[in-house]
């Protein structure tokens, strides 16, 4: 898995209390499962299960996912600005390889 | 959001991903109806598994934020809210949703604590054909809450 390419929009400066709004993207197949090649062959089912949000060191927000989430999840959540740190996000794929991004933020 | 899987190794399947993934999603979804399907019994089975065996309430508490129509089964916009002040004592702890005939009902388990602020997430979910989306939510009392809404699939599903 080359380029997962995980993407996060996050606000910068959020005023302490504020409920931020937060966008994920990562690219990945998502391969069901069900699919089969032209051989006839099942492809074997490859997806991100997990998702996961940690705010300085604490989760704050996790997704369990089935073959059912499209190619390429991308999620839109919500996280409470409390203190400036760092926002760590996580994805791990079937066989446990994980993708992570880290965005800074300064609560005002 | 086409050719974004480019440049991996140069099997066919990698190939074909490439070069259209929107089609090759499609095919992926018909696919799917010709293999097993999940019957509305068996996707409410597995809710009540999730909430610990508890008979779901229908309430208006919970929103499922789906379009009437989808025309392509491969991405459809889908989005969970549940009214809750997210405080300690009162908060959701998880939104599960289904789709009752895709071959693999469930389709995401959002968890939440009250550092979310609010109980609301959004993602985009394969549907196979026109079917019901079930969402339930689990609040920290360990009550649940359930609603549900059907999604006309035009194309990806079997002639729905």
């Amino acid at each position: 898995m080359a380029s997962n390419r995980p993407r996060v929009r996050v606000p910068r400066n959020p005023a302490k209390g504020d409920v931020m709004t937060i966008k994920t993207l990562i690219s990945h197949e998502m391969e069901t499962g069900q699919r089969r090649d032209d051989e006839g062959n099942v492809i074997p089912r490859n997806i991100i299960h997990s998702f996961k949000c940690v705010y300085n060191g604490t989760p704050v927000f996790e997704a369990d996912m089935y073959p059912g989430v499209s190619a390429n999840p991308y999620f839109e959540f919500y996280v409470k600005a409390v203190e400036s740190g760092e926002l760590e996000f996580i994805w791990t794929e079937d066989g446990g390889q994980t993708f992570s991004t880290k965005e800074k933020i300064e609560v005002s | 959001m086409k050719g974004i899987i480019q440049g991996r190794g140069l099997t066919r399947r990698h190939m074909l991903s490439g070069a259209a993934m929107g089609t090759v999603a499609l095919a992926g979804v018909s696919v799917w109806s010709r293999t097993a399907k999940a019957t509305r019994a068996e996707a409410m089975a597995a809710i009540k598994e999730r909430v610990g065996g508890k008979e779901p309430q229908a309430s208006s508490k919970i929103e499922l934020d789906v379009p009437e129509i989808a025309e392509n089964g491969s991405t459809v916009p889908m989005g969970v809210r549940v009214d809750s002040p997210m405080t300690d004592e009162d908060h959701v702890k998880a939104v599960h949703v289904m789709a009752t005939k895709n071959p693999d009902p469930e389709i995401i388990s959002f968890k939440f604590t009250p550092m979310s602020g609010r109980a609301n997430a959004s993602t985009r979910m394969r549907l196979a054909e026109t079917q019901n989306v079930i969402a339930v939510a689990e609040m920290s009392d360990g009550s649940t809450v359930m609603t549900q809404k059907e999604v006309k699939v035009t194309i990806g599903g079997c002639g729905g």
